[in-house]
């Protein structure tokens, strides 16, 4: 066994092979965040952060919680897969403090051409009108309650 | 109690890993959602959309996406006879605004709303240096915007264009299918905002949803089919034209 009077080199090279190996599993303990590989190759608590978000739109099963006249109307007329929040924009912030947060109401002027304007680009059954010929440029809530909009027999206003 | 130097070097890394767990806790989750019960997808009934540009502006109010970058288009495409395979298509400001008045023209006119298609194969997932954006248990695409940072391959890899570096954060932002909404039962903002019904929020492990009959009684068509990318966002009376 005289070959192996250099024995002592290759102990220390075995320690400091396992000090290295020890010192990048430390080192990784501390980089590596703790729910990477939870769910795959990423960090797994990215998936709850982004869940947590807030909120803008208040849904439309919020707001028929109180405003439950609105959508009676709504459900009986033309608009009745129209959700509030498509005209209303959003009112998360309405739906958490109703007192102090007014909605405000849209300009019927602006609101219902983005959708009604004769447009030979709309499908051909969905109702369009040219604004300024059906009325003179009047807004539309001057005749139509955009709630349920169809004017009955007379006129409602 | 008596350590000599050496039994302190021995220690301090046990000691070192132990605290680290401590420090990180356990992940938390969402109560009473289920990520392993769902797989999201989105419907889109091409000849409902009119254009309106409703869904551009909610997704931009409920996900704060900085101006002049989209999460969410529409575009419009004009297909007449001369222009059968390289139709005209606009989409200005995304359609935010909704579109230009079209004349009474030849040819015909249709919308189409893009958004991120969550490919369950998806290529920007995959190009990924460092795992910031991955496909969760239910089927939906996100970015981790800690863990990411800004290369870009991501949104070269998207087929579909889906993708931005946010211009403040530096990171890559896309389409999170309102993954803080569909988590609490809501729908996402753009389905919520739409007044045609033209999209619709789908859970395809819900065997209750009716994207399953709709699947079955429809022409539904995803995007770039070659590209073999898993698109879960499905277009029902797709033009050929559309790219």
């Amino acid at each position: 066994m005289g070959n192996f009077k250099n024995g002592d080199h290759l102990f220390r090279l075995a320690g400091v092979y396992i000090a290295g190996t020890l010192l990048f599993l430390v080192i990784r303990a501390f980089v590596v965040p703790h729910s990477f590989g939870q769910y795959g190759h990423y960090r797994g608590a990215a998936i709850s952060e982004i869940a947590d978000h807030p909120l803008h739109f208040a849904g439309h099963a919020t707001c028929e919680s109180c405003h439950s006249d609105v959508a009676q109307t709504k459900a009986a007329g033309k608009h009745a897969t129209v959700n509030c929040e498509a005209c209303h924009g959003p009112q998360g912030k309405h739906a958490e403090d109703p007192a102090s947060v007014d909605p405000g109401k849209p300009d019927t002027a602006v609101l219902c051409v983005r959708c009604h304007a004769q447009s030979a680009a709309r499908p051909k059954d969905f109702p369009q009108v040219n604004a300024d010929e059906h009325s003179g440029g009047a807004p539309c809530g001057t005749c139509h309650q955009p709630h349920s909009p169809v004017i009955a027999a007379g006129g409602t206003q | 109690m008596n350590i000599t130097r050496r039994q302190l070097l021995i220690l301090l890394p046990a000691a070192a890993i132990a605290w680290e767990s401590v420090l990180a806790g356990t992940p938390e989750q969402a109560p009473n959602y289920d990520k392993s019960q769902h797989w999201w997808s989105m419907l889109i009934d091409v000849p409902k959309c009119i254009g309106c540009g409703n869904c551009v502006r909610a997704c931009q109010a409920e996900n704060d996406v900085p101006e002049g970058f989209f999460r969410t288009w529409v575009e419009r495409y004009h297909v007449t006879d001369g222009n059968l395979a390289n139709p005209e298509v606009i989409s200005p400001d995304g359609g935010k605004e909704g579109f230009p008045v079209a004349k009474e023209d030849e040819g015909k006119y249709f919308f189409v709303p893009k958004l991120c298609n969550h490919c369950a194969d998806s290529p920007c997932t995959q190009v990924c240096p460092v795992g910031a954006t991955f496909v969760t248990p239910d089927g939906v695409v996100l970015v981790d915007q800690k863990y990411c940072l800004g290369c870009a391959y991501c949104v070269q890899a998207c087929p579909y264009g889906c993708r931005y570096i946010h211009p403040e954060k530096k990171v890559a932002d896309k389409c999170t299918l309102c993954y803080h909404r569909i988590t609490k039962g809501l729908t996402t903002a753009c389905c919520e905002a739409c007044p045609t019904g033209a999209r619709q929020l789908a859970d395809l492990k819900n065997p209750k949803d009716p994207i399953h009959a709709f699947l079955k009684t429809h022409s539904v068509q995803v995007l770039k089919p070659q590209m073999a990318t898993g698109a879960k966002v499905y277009y029902n009376a797709l033009d050929g034209s559309v790219r």
